[in-house]
């Protein structure tokens, strides 16, 4: 039977170290079928997420080989084999234990993003109509399983640890569906350049470069996005009209 | 004693999938204090997972569709064990659910005037599905998700329940733990709802995850709740078979909704072999017309294909067993071919069916719209739940309310497709409005702290074993036997066998150790679960073997026809005051004049 070895990350807040576990592997194995076989045969208390196994959750984010990605869709034959796979836990997040991290920070920041806000409805049943092409864009945006790989990947987050500040790829992509959603009335566009800090993001592309869902997050939701701040703020016209109307929303 | 922290609110949500989310929102703007605790982090619960779509009687692709024909519909998938009442509120109450969504943001694929899109699916007479491509269960958890978290829900995230804690008759709280810390918590409540989902992880072949270890099931039958319909386990026709380590994950019968055929090896379209004397009427008569159907034209009827779950499965099975599977013992599933039908097919197929497309390609190399695909059955649903009130969804233990899957009587013998996502909203509605009424009537009961004492104690007892058993070994070997002995065809000498086999492996359960700590321990998880899973394995196998006929999800094969007889009650399993297994048969109250009527005009 051939077999494989892995480095896995094993550790807490306190530190950890890598471990070597070597596993038998067969046809078609992805990483997470690795990882789950060694816990159940050697390591019990070896801490991983999943759930779904097929790319749907979002669950079983973590560093192969040193690229963020799902394990439950990153086949081994994709992996050189020869050498051992490291699997680590993502880094732009403190380690709780093993491959799991404290994610938390991404559920506070949603929270604080204005919800959406729909216009009265359009027809006496209390329905709306929407074209399919003018929601196809927000359906991009809606496919994201939040995996949180494009947080991980971010350097605003992963290196310079700007969490205070910026809410990153994610909630950039979360805020733009809302935007752009034809039925949302409501508008972020004061919070994106003051609150999110929009312009920290300087379009390196990476968070769209690691997305499993392969949502094209530079391009149609950050840039459009960063659009509608300089429509707003640095329009010459508008920035002469803003002097003679109050903006109270805007200080905060 | 025991350490715990303790936590209260009026009303306690456990599961936070489509049905728990619901029950939440609902409880909440009763005004009343809502805990959710999810036993993952929040939105990543099986819901996360459904594909094809949310069935509702909303006619926007079709005029002739209305809540009679959807009512009728789910009688007939059911076998007519379903409980009439809550098949009439789901039919009644699934349009207003769905349009609820919309208005909380969700963005469903568009009819070309503007409203939301139907697709065809199995036993449904008419397009019905509300769906986002074949990502609709996503749309739906997100949507309620992101609605929920602003609606002053306390969300306990990875946190798992082990025991309901009563006061008498009535719960008053229950008992869990942190994953992260392994601490345990305290949730003191007035009212309770279930929305724990499934039992898939009692066989081995599944399209369910890791949770799905029938945590609510076995919570509400230790509380002494009664469960019904335990035998009806669904496997879905279509999970993948190749290669190994994905088999079982699932293929939405969306690929069949969309034209997709099954052929076996012989490249025979053989779900044109078998259609069930009451489905005659509404299925094609040839290949043709079933395509025509398919593509919207209303005077067509549906292909074969598109039967209901539990007959495409044994047919499935048959040609396996005759030697007409496929190379990794499955039938191939054929969406390639309708290139022969429309130009640009497989820009419309990857249109359709994104996720389809992607998990083929990353995870068997396959391009499903090129090739077909190999697919065989795996486990995907329980009918079988809770016994619960169809207004209320309160169970015989006061205060104590189910929703979604883990509750029963919506889908009888068989559920169909679609029928469960709406099930989530309009039950999980009904159990949050009616838990945040009992918690409004009703006080805090006392908290016994023996109970907690006990609970606590005997959690912890794997990691005072030095040298027990493997919980992961015992958890496969159940699976295992569970997927030989009490699968898909049944019959009572191998369930027999099978309850054997359960005795033996509560045993073994009892002596199982885990090393390491409490800290994120997946294995002292799997410990603490097994208990669970014991449970509905006995309940499913207990009331398999009851039900001496074939009707539905249940295929005995020493019983191969439906017998009147058991047309009259359902089959419930409760605990004996010696703590045993009692099983009993719960008449069906008598259908209304009315509703008899619908049926019988639906044809």
């Amino acid at each position: 039977m051939k077999t494989a070895t892995f480095k896995i990350w094993r550790g807490d807040s306190q530190g950890g170290d890598f471990v070597d576990y070597t596993t038998e592997i067969s046809e078609g194995m992805v990483v997470l079928d690795a990882v789950l076989q060694i816990q159940a045969e050697q390591a019990g208390d070896l801490a991983c997420r999943w759930n779904c196994k097929a790319g749907k959750c979002g669950s079983c984010s973590a560093e192969i080989n040193g690229m963020p990605k799902l394990m439950c869709m990153t086949r081994l034959n994709t992996l050189p084999l020869e050498e051992p796979v490291t699997v680590e836990p993502m880094k732009a997040f403190p380690p709780i234990k093993d491959l799991i991290t404290d994610v938390s920070w991404n559920y506070e920041i949603k929270k604080r993003i204005k919800k959406f806000k729909p216009r009265p409805p359009d027809a006496p049943d209390g329905t709306w109509r929407m074209m399919q092409e003018d929601i196809d864009r927000v359906q991009e945006f809606r496919k994201c399983i939040e995996c949180f790989l494009c947080q991980d990947v971010c350097h605003v987050l992963r290196d310079h640890h700007l969490h205070e500040k910026f809410i990153g790829p994610r909630f950039l992509v979360y805020a733009a569906a809302l935007e752009m959603h034809p039925l949302d009335t409501e508008n972020r566009v004061v919070e994106l350049r003051e609150d999110y800090n929009i312009g920290y993001c300087n379009i390196t592309k990476c968070c769209t470069t690691v997305c499993p869902e392969n949502i094209t997050i530079t391009d149609n939701a950050i840039i459009p996005l960063k659009e509608r701040v300089v429509d707003e703020f640095y329009d010459p016209i508008k920035k002469f009209l803003r002097l003679f109307r109050s903006r109270p929303s805007a200080k905060k | 004693m025991a350490e715990y922290q303790t936590f209260e609110h009026d009303v306690l949500v456990i599961g936070a999938g489509g049905a728990g989310l619901r029950a939440a929102i609902e409880a909440s703007a009763a005004g009343v204090s809502v805990a959710l605790v999810c036993k993952s982090l929040l939105g990543k619960a099986h819901t996360v997972m459904a594909e094809g779509g949310l069935a509702a009687a909303l006619a926007n692709v079709d005029e002739r569709d209305n809540w009679k024909v959807h009512f009728s519909d789910t009688m007939r998938g059911g076998q007519y064990l379903n409980n009439w009442r809550m098949a009439e509120l789901h039919a009644k109450e699934a349009p207003e659910r769905a349009r609820e969504l919309e208005a909380w943001g969700a963005v469903f694929d568009r009819t070309k005037d503007g409203r939301i899109l139907q697709r065809n699916f199995g036993g449904h007479k008419y397009p019905r599905l509300a769906h986002v491509g074949d990502r609709t269960g996503l749309e739906m958890i997100r949507t309620l998700q992101d609605y929920g978290i602003h609606q002053g829900i306390e969300v306990y995230m990875e946190c798992t329940v082990i025991r309901l804690l009563k006061d008498g008759e009535r719960v008053v709280g229950a008992l869990g733990y942190d994953r992260e810390r392994g601490r345990f918590r305290l949730f003191k409540a007035k009212a309770i709802v279930l929305a724990t989902g499934g039992i898939g992880r009692a066989y081995k072949i599944s399209s369910n995850s890791w949770e799905y270890t029938g945590d609510g099931h076995s919570l509400a039958y230790h509380a002494g709740a009664e469960l019904i319909d335990m035998e009806f386990v669904q496997f879905h026709p279509t999970g993948m078979v190749f290669p190994p380590s994905v088999r079982g994950i699932l293929v939405t019968e969306g690929v069949r909704g969309e034209g997709g055929i099954l052929k076996n090896s012989e490249g025979q379209r053989f779900m044109f072999d078998d259609i069930p004397a009451n489905y005659k009427d509404q299925t094609a008569d040839d290949p043709e017309e079933g395509w025509r159907y398919t593509q919207g034209d209303k005077t067509a009827r549906r292909p074969p294909e598109l039967l209901t779950r539990d007959h495409v499965a044994r047919c499935i099975v048959r040609e396996i067993k005759a030697g007409r599977g496929s190379p990794h013992g499955g039938v191939y599933l054929d969406i390639a071919w309708i290139k022969e039908k429309l130009p640009n097919a497989s820009e419309h197929i990857k249109k359709k069916l994104p996720s389809m497309y992607h998990q083929f390609k990353q995870l068997a190399d396959i391009d499903i719209t090129q090739v077909p695909m190999e697919v065989g059955p795996t486990t995907h649903y329980v009918m079988g739940g809770i016994r619960i009130d169809a207004e209320t969804q309160m169970s015989n233990v006061p205060g104590l309310f189910a929703a979604g899957e883990c509750a029963a009587g919506l889908h009888g013998a068989n559920r169909l497709g679609g029928n469960s996502l709406s099930d989530l909203i309009v039950f999980g509605k009904r159990a949050g409005e009616f838990a945040a009424a009992f918690a409004k009537e009703n006080g805090n009961d006392q908290i016994n702290a023996e109970q907690i004492e006990a609970t606590a104690r005997q959690s912890l007892a794997p990691f005072e074993r030095g040298d027990g058993e493997n919980p992961y070994q015992i958890q496969h070997d159940l699976q295992a036997m569970m997927q030989d002995l009490v699968g898909i065809v049944r019959n009572e000498e191998e369930m027999i066998r099978a309850l054997e086999g359960i005795k033996k492996l509560w045993r073994r359960a009892e002596n199982v150790s885990v090393a390491g700590n409490v800290e994120f321990n997946p294995g002292w998880h799997t410990a603490l679960d097994l208990s669970n899973l014991l449970t509905v394995s006995e309940a499913i196998t207990l009331s398999a073997i009851e039900r001496r006929e074939s009707r539905g999800a249940q295929f005995r094969e020493d019983y191969p026809s439906k017998d009147e007889e058991f047309s009259k009650f359902n089959i419930a399993i409760g605990k004996d005051s010696d703590g045993n297994m009692k099983i009993s048969r719960v008449p069906i109250p008598e259908i209304t004049a009315e509703l008899k009527q619908i049926i019988e005009e639906m044809g």
